[in-house]
């Protein structure tokens, strides 16, 4: 293949994939967020007691979590055709992807937020904070390097969710890989997508490794 | 049994009175209920420095606790000035624990914040402005010493700085009560030191009532002009620090004092020890000496009236709760004559004393 020919097609599928991954990761997170916060709070005797909404809550996460995300893909067609208009293409596949990051952010915030010290709650409520008081000064704002790193894995792992939209025509880098690299038989073009994949991954990460250091004023610097 | 931390503080000048309480935890589901406390009755008087000491287990966090309503009473009444704390809602609690400080063993500082933004939480929690926060603080924080480490984190500090934060914050509030939950325990002697000196001086200087709970004897020596012994969630003794320190009566008390005030005896000298005495034997007894004969030399008197025979066991001069106490154990020969010089001596001087027992 021409190379300028690679390098448009390759500068496409990078834009779909970008354009699924930031739209599933913001819209997943605001959904994701919350429910986390509520699976943290909601145990028997702690700060929101409702140990029955949390079990129906964590069995649904849980449940959703384990469909393999190529069946949830197809398994949620009619609900992805009624938000959007059609069951194929970018938009289409954002649904299913965002729909999948939702349980996935709940669970790993969920622990980021359980990892802050029980005796800084103690504290805030000796203080006589409310519960959201406590939530936001204390919970939220203790567990930012952990949530910024749980947000940082969420995003890592929709960008390997987004090779798997092609299915639905979702476009992307996987979807490139699959058309041309495997069904063409073109490795150069299969090398060109792991390669930009892998520069992708690695630049999420260092950004969501280097916010989480910022945050973090627990370990000493310098 | 009234257990009155002081004798004559009546329920009118106290700032924490427990009235029977008692506390359970879980016996639901077939588990059987753990008792933290037993019908625990005690006063703890206004601007005073009360200390409950007890061992791990005994019960002393949980009673802390049901000061600030961080934990209920299964029965009785824990009044904190002349309000029912069981009585109150989730907002009425919330009024109240804004007016109770409290600090904790391991500080409870957030990471996330500087020591200027720690202190400022519980500003910010009742809803104070930016502008009014920092007037409160900034004397506050030079109060505590710590005026050039507003903006460092709590990793940045020491152990003893992050618990002047702590103090700091707890006081921001201006509350008339403040609660120490083992403030000293992860520190070394010497920061316990400071520690307990400047929490003296807010006692002092800010009428602050000040209730702590510590496992440690050396704490309550220092700074608790009143104590409660708690065991098995019981009060044991309680009183006056110094009357209840020098005349220890419950074997709790004797046991924890005993590694504190130097009076335990070597080993090889306790193990041969009798209740009472065969021919021949000596008889070792503690004198302990405070108020007037603190400062008498009863020592060369009692050697005078018993004679040259006395024989100076173990010994130590000590403070509590700032007055002079001295403990002194000695032996003798445990024969009548002997005996009956030695007890003429005590009636006449007023000594306190203790026979431990009789041994060759």
């Amino acid at each position: 293949m021409a190379p300028d020919m690679l390098f448009s097609l390759l500068w496409k599928a990078l834009l779909q994939t970008v354009h699924m991954v930031a739209v599933a990761g913001v819209i997943g997170s605001l959904i994701g967020l919350p429910i986390s916060i509520f699976l943290a709070t909601s145990g028997r005797g702690e700060l929101f007691p409702a140990p029955t909404a949390n079990k129906i809550v964590g069995a649904i996460v849980n449940a959703t979590r384990s469909t393999p995300f190529i069946i949830l893909v197809v398994a949620i067609i009619p609900f992805t055709r009624l938000v959007t208009g059609t069951s194929i293409g970018t938009a289409a596949a954002i649904v299913p992807l965002t729909i999948a990051t939702i349980p996935f952010v709940a669970r790993l915030a969920e622990s980021a937020i359980r990892e802050v010290d029980k005796g800084l709650i103690e504290a805030a409520r000796a203080m006589g904070a409310t519960p959201l008081q406590i939530v936001f000064k204390v919970l939220l704002a203790e567990a930012k390097p952990g949530l910024t790193l749980a947000l940082t894995l969420t995003l890592v792992s929709l960008v390997g969710y987004s090779a798997m939209v092609g299915a639905v025509g979702g476009g992307g880098l996987g979807d490139l890989g699959i058309r041309y690299g495997y069904q063409r038989f073109m490795p150069e073009v299969m090398l060109a997508v792991v390669v930009v994949l892998i520069v992708l991954v690695q630049a999420i990460q260092s950004s969501g490794d280097a916010l989480a250091r910022r945050f973090d004023k627990k370990t000493r610097k310098n | 049994m009234s257990h009155a931390a002081s004798q004559g503080v009546s329920a009118a000048d106290s700032m924490v009175a427990f009235e029977n309480v008692t506390k359970r935890f879980g016996g639901s589901k077939g588990q059987p209920a753990f008792t933290a406390l037993d019908g625990v009755d005690l006063k703890v008087a206004r601007g005073g420095i009360t200390g409950i000491i007890g061992r791990s287990g005994a019960g002393k966090s949980t009673l802390i606790r049901l000061v600030n309503g961080l934990e209920k009473a299964s029965s009785g009444q824990v009044v904190v000035d002349g309000i029912q704390v069981g009585t109150l809602g989730e907002s009425g609690l919330r009024d109240l624990r804004r007016q109770v400080g409290m600090i904790f063993q391991h500080f409870n500082l957030l990471s996330s914040r500087t020591a200027f933004d720690n202190i400022a939480l519980p500003l910010e929690i009742a809803g104070m402005d930016r502008k009014a926060i920092r007037d409160r603080i900034d004397p506050l924080i030079d109060l505590v010493g710590l005026g050039d480490k507003a903006g460092r984190y709590p990793a940045e500090l020491s152990g003893g700085q992050k618990q002047r934060i702590g103090i700091a914050r707890a006081l921001a509030t201006e509350p008339k009560l403040l609660l120490s939950d083992e403030a000293t325990s992860a520190l070394d002697p010497e920061t316990t030191q400071s520690i307990l000196e400047l929490l003296k001086d807010i006692n002092r200087d800010l009428g602050l009532t000040v209730l702590l709970i510590t496992h440690e004897m050396e704490v309550v020596k220092t700074i608790a002009s009143q104590v409660a012994v708690i065991d098995k969630g019981k009060i044991v003794e309680s009183g006056r620090t110094f009357d209840v320190f020098t005349a220890p009566k419950h074997e709790t008390t004797q046991s924890l004092l005993s590694a504190a005030i130097g009076a335990k005896l070597p080993e090889w000298i306790r193990s041969d020890l009798k209740p009472a005495p065969a021919p021949g034997d000596r008889a070792l007894v503690r004198l302990v000496f405070f108020g007037e004969t603190a400062f008498q030399p009863l020592t060369a008197r009692l050697v005078a009236e018993i004679g040259p025979d006395v024989n100076i066991l173990a010994g130590a001069i000590d403070e509590i709760a700032g007055e002079p106490f001295g403990s002194l154990v000695v032996s003798y020969a445990a024969d009548p004559q002997t005996l009956e010089r030695a007890a003429r001596f005590y009636r006449e001087t007023g000594l306190t004393t203790e026979v431990l027992g009789y041994g060759a």
